[in-house]
């Protein structure tokens, strides 16, 4: 499935956008982790990049955040890298899918501005931030009786208008975005009959075929299968490293958002704790402090990315009490041991 | 080494509070309702006493107990005391029906009124107005009470089998009174005398109250109180959910069976007697709720106490406001509880919709 | 000038029409149904026209709309029928249109005007000026609509929350209906019996006795809201996603729904006032037409041609089975559309999607 995704892309790609050559230029020097908050790491000449100041696109600065009277996270600022694939993570209630929803528009802040291309979002017109920035949302509704095309191709309206409803390039677009999410075949299937990872993939469609240079996705991969969850995940890889496009995702798997991002936001109690490549900050200090949780990081075997261990429970069992005491004492020596050392070595890469 | 505990979620987490030990929770829920029956007969002496001809108290007791024919006298037997009865039964029906209906069908907002249930009753009644020529209100009472027993299947297989949600119930029971609602109208219209009658049967009115009606629905309001009482604990093993239900030993067909009887006797003995009456069997759980917790076993005692203090006291207001005509108790329950609805509607979070 | 047909790689529906820069795209389908409603809606006119006391042939009937036919002919097709049958054209295309707005708004097939308390809301206003005021056509007309605007403003008021939630809307709908029905039986009991009798017929929706006066301030307030609802049809296509991809699409989610809210209120208090609250139109209307043209979206249009069929339909059936203004139409559709909507919550609920 994976393969298939890749090389209907590697096909889809050409002539796309003017971006591909650089995507590929990137994935053949076989860098595919850019490091945190510099512009130039993006061999990007794009446009729509602004390269001659150091402002990133997307900024957040003193956002107060609050749900009725709840205040989710005060004095917030957050800056997302051009080109990074930034993922936001956190325990429940942190504030990271809020954050989110501040930095799509959908939620106004009390105070603080969120800043696209250096200016608030909320006074910009709506298709222009539509044009820029597009959001795959946590949940959306697909009326009923709507085919997988015609849903993706609704992805389309921030570009059309009254009298420019479906030119060739909307066409063309569309088949794109279907061919590189692998939803090509079914185009005539109505959507209420697909399988939810099947539907996902959909509304990712839907998202590529709004031709956005920044995406948004809250929490793509909850209520999927691990296959599918890894499906979508290198699905958004690709859109990143091919595509250039900048990504933001809010995920709930810390070893999915080590594995895929490229900048790593964690937050707890609606304050970023730390920021940076996952390599540099995934460490079991930092994975206690955020999410209580004891563990141990070692090196993904695959990727080489920080893979988090949770550090196993006290044995229960009284027969062999002493001895699984005396074992799990040894254990634990050993991991604290073994850990440090990782984490030391975690640090300096 | 201690395992750290994981994080909580800070504003969501309720704060807990130790409950009282049972058995002071008990003497207070007790106590209260003790309380809530002596404001009931405080609202009932005021029914009696209170009306186009003010009666003094005194009078009261003396026509209750010490009957000797006096103008008063006859005015509470024959007037105040039948409409005063009917409306502590009907109170008691709707209440209760009420109660049992919010719980079976895990919907705060649901109410026969709103249920449909009342059209089922209209829609008989004026069946017979106009195809059978009764025109009175004990001759109503049969009618109704079985255009409310079809309304209440139908409501319930509508909306009710299948893990009722509030919406999917309001919009069953809109889909009955919307059935209905067009047959009610024609029949009305081809039908002058049948209108002039309906009229003021849908209004809901203890108006017309008298003995031989209070003595035709007691006994299934009765029945039905005493099968509603009795279901407390079965229903509080219901509102957990059908699969927790089933866990705990409760058989869930016959508990439905059982609460849909009881709901048809209580509204269709209460509809029968007086016409359609809105939002008491919604706001008095509530209330009540607020009281007792969501024990049913205290919740449909006190909703049986307390609905007839609402209908009642709504009745008395009627009676002052617009003295020497009266404003109809559905008119005056429906002003007062339309606005307690909609807040209801308001300030739960309807994500579940 | 070319015209691209339906493309099978896409599988996106319908036939493109592109000139230079400009596009166009039609849905077939629902084109084509559009103009077989026209069609049927026409036909079924001529036929009303030619209904009542003195019948009349269809050829009869379309001589004299050209000015060709005998005085007596002429005077009873230009002075009483014509503008009957305009009314009821103008009045099922209004409430048509309007239950489309409402059920795509909220989301939700059972969505209309009658059942978030639009109807109840007229009601109360016409029977004020019926019971109280002994008012004519024109005051009640006027009361009805002055009651329906403010029952539609006040419902979703009540509803907002940070947004109108389509649920949210129909509950607050229903209790709204409820206590403004218990105002309407209290009017009612008020009343005289022949007051009472007219009122009842008002309350049922009836096109008795509708003359140009009512078809001139109706047709106006169509063709000024007629434009204003299709220039949004677009965003409230999107809308129907939800309003989070609606925002992410570059939707103004708020100013559109606002739009087409107070668009659809108007268009509702328009018909009431003009032929009262006839029943079941606005909700029946959208979801017959929705079958018929399987097109997910709004489906503006075809819900007002539908919505005009249906109530030209019921009205000559009425007249055919109970006499000539015997029966008011909204009494037929109130019957037919209730055993629909029984119809329709029992398929919804067997589809899971209530």
């Amino acid at each position: 499935m994976t393969e298939r995704v890749r090389a209907d892309a590697e096909r889809g790609t050409d002539g796309m956008d003017g971006k591909s050559d650089q995507g590929y230029s990137e994935k053949d020097t076989g860098q595919t982790v850019a490091s945190s908050t510099n512009t130039s790491s993006s061999n990007s000449t794009d446009a729509t990049t602004d390269t001659t100041t150091d402002r990133q696109r997307l900024t957040a600065e003193g956002l107060t955040l609050a749900y009725d009277r709840r205040t989710v996270a005060e004095d917030l600022s957050v800056t997302i890298p051009d080109h990074s694939f930034t993922v936001i993570v956190g325990p429940n209630a942190c504030g990271k899918s809020t954050l989110l929803r501040a930095l799509s528009r959908m939620l106004k802040p009390t105070a603080g501005s969120v800043l696209l291309d250096g200016e608030a979002i909320g006074s910009l017109p709506a298709k222009k931030v539509a044009r820029t920035l597009g959001l795959l949302p946590q949940s959306s509704i697909a009326p009923d009786g709507i085919t997988v095309a015609d849903l993706v191709a609704r992805g389309r309206y921030p570009h059309q208008g009254l009298l420019r409803q479906w030119s060739e390039t909307d066409e063309r677009i569309v088949q794109e975005s279907m061919a590189s999410t692998g939803v090509a075949e079914l185009g005539d299937r109505y959507v209420d009959e697909l399988s939810g990872g099947q539907r996902q993939r959909v509304w990712i469609a839907m998202a590529i075929a709004q031709q956005t240079p920044l995406l948004l996705l809250d929490e793509p991969t909850t209520y999927l299968d691990i296959q599918h969850q890894i499906d979508v995940l290198d699905l958004c890889a690709q859109l990143h490293e091919e595509q250039g496009r900048t990504l933001v995702a809010v995920l709930h798997d810390l070893n999915h958002a080590a594995r895929y991002a490229t900048h790593l936001i964690a937050m707890r109690g609606g304050e970023v704790v730390a920021e940076g490549a996952p390599e540099d900050i995934v460490t079991a200090e930092l994975v206690e402090r955020v999410f209580g949780l004891r563990c141990q990081v070692i090196d993904d075997p695959e990727t080489g990315t920080p893979l988090v261990i949770p550090a196993a429970r006290r044995s229960r069992k009284p027969a062999a009490a002493e001895t699984a005491n005396t074992e799990t004492a040894d254990t634990e020596a050993a991991s604290t041991e073994a850990a440090e050392p990782l984490a030391a070595a975690a640090t300096e890469s | 080494m201690t395992l750290v505990s994981p994080v909580k979620a800070g504003p969501e987490t309720a704060t807990d509070t130790a409950a009282p030990p049972p058995r002071r929770q008990t003497a207070r829920r007790a106590a209260g309702l003790v309380a809530a029956l002596c404001v009931l007969l405080a609202v009932a002496a005021a029914s009696i006493a209170i009306g186009a001809k003010p009666i003094a108290l005194g009078d009261v007791w003396h026509g209750l107990f010490h009957y000797t024919g006096s103008d008063t006298d006859v005015v509470i037997k024959d007037v105040r005391l039948p409409r005063t009865l009917l409306g502590l039964l009907v109170g008691l029906g709707l209440g209760l029906a009420g109660a049992v209906i919010q719980a079976l069908t895990r919907n705060p907002l649901a109410d026969p009124g709103l249920l449909g249930l009342n059209a089922g009753a209209s829609a008989a009644v004026v069946s017979a107005i106009s195809f059978l020529g009764v025109t009175s209100l004990t001759g109503y009472v049969w009618f109704a009470f079985l255009g409310t027993a079809v309304a209440s299947v139908l409501v319930y297989a509508l909306g009710g089998s299948r893990g009722a949600t509030p919406v999917r119930l309001a919009l069953g029971g809109t889909a009955v009174y919307a059935a209905l609602y067009g047959y009610i109208n024609a029949v009305q219209l081809l039908d002058s005398a049948a209108l002039d009658k309906m009229r003021f049967w849908t209004v809901g009115s203890l108006a017309s109250a008298n003995m031989t009606v209070v003595r035709q629905v007691a006994p299934f309001l009765l029945v039905g109180a005493v099968l509603a009482l009795a279901l407390g604990r079965s229903l509080n093993a219901v509102a957990l959910g059908d699969d927790t239900a089933r866990a705990l030993g409760t058989n869930l067909v016959r508990t439905r069976a059982m609460s849909m009887l009881a709901v048809t006797l209580l509204c269709g003995a209460a509809t029968a007697a007086c016409g359609p009456i809105a939002f008491v069997g919604l706001m008095v759980p509530h209330l009540v709720r607020a009281l007792t917790g969501p024990d049913l076993r205290w919740t449909l005692p006190y909703a049986a106490v307390l609905s007839p203090v609402l209908l009642l006291g709504s009745d008395v207001i009627g009676r002052v406001v617009a003295r020497p005509a009266e404003l109809q108790v559905g008119v005056v329950t429906s002003l007062v509880g339309g606005p307690v609805f909609l807040y209801l509607v308001r300030r739960r979070r309807m994500a579940q919709l | 000038m070319n015209a691209s047909k339906r493309t099978t790689t896409t599988g996106a529906s319908g036939v493109t029409l592109r000139t230079g820069g400009l596009s166009l795209r039609l849905d077939v389908r629902s084109a084509v149904v559009g103009l077989l409603l026209l069609a049927v809606v026409l036909a079924m006119s001529v036929v009303l026209i030619g209904t009542g006391d003195f019948p009349m042939a269809p050829g009869d009937v379309l001589r004299s709309l050209a000015g060709n036919g005998t005085m007596a002919q002429d005077f009873i097709v230009h002075d009483l029928r014509l503008p009957r049958v305009l009314v009821g054209l103008l009045v099922g295309a209004a409430l048509g249109l309007a239950g489309a707005v409402f059920q795509s708004i909220s989301r939700n097939p059972l969505g209309s005007p009658d059942v978030i308390g639009f109807g109840q809301g007229s009601a109360a206003g016409a029977l004020t000026v019926i019971v109280l005021f002994q008012g004519d056509p024109t005051e009640v007309a006027i009361g009805a609509i002055c009651g329906g605007l403010l029952t539609g403003f006040g419902v979703y008021a009540l509803a907002w929350r940070r947004g109108v939630h389509g649920y949210r809307l129909v509950l607050v709908g229903i209790g709204a209906t409820a206590m403004l029905a218990a105002v309407n039986g209290y009017l009612l009991t008020k009343a005289d019996l022949p007051d009472a009798t007219r009122a009842v017929v008002w309350l049922t929706g009836s096109l008795n006795g509708r003359d140009w006066s009512q078809v001139w301030p109706l047709a106006c307030v169509c063709a000024v809201l007629l434009p204003v609802i299709l220039g949004q049809a677009r965003g409230l296509r999107m809308l129907e996603m939800g309003d989070d991809s609606a925002y992410a699409l570059g939707v103004r989610v708020e100013r559109t729904r606002l739009v087409l809210m107070f668009a659809g209120v108007l268009l509702t208090a328009s018909a009431t006032a003009a032929a009262g609250p006839v029943a079941f139109v606005a909700l029946v209307a959208p979801q017959l037409a929705r079958r018929l043209t399987h097109s997910a979206g709004p489906n503006l249009l075809p819900s007002a041609w539908m919505g005009a069929a249906l109530l030209v339909t019921a009205d000559w059936s009425a007249q055919r089975a109970f006499g000539a203004d015997q029966l008011p139409v909204g009494a037929l559709t109130g019957m037919l559309g209730g055993a629909y909507l029984l119809w329709l919550l029992v398929t919804e609920r067997k589809a899971g999607r209530i």
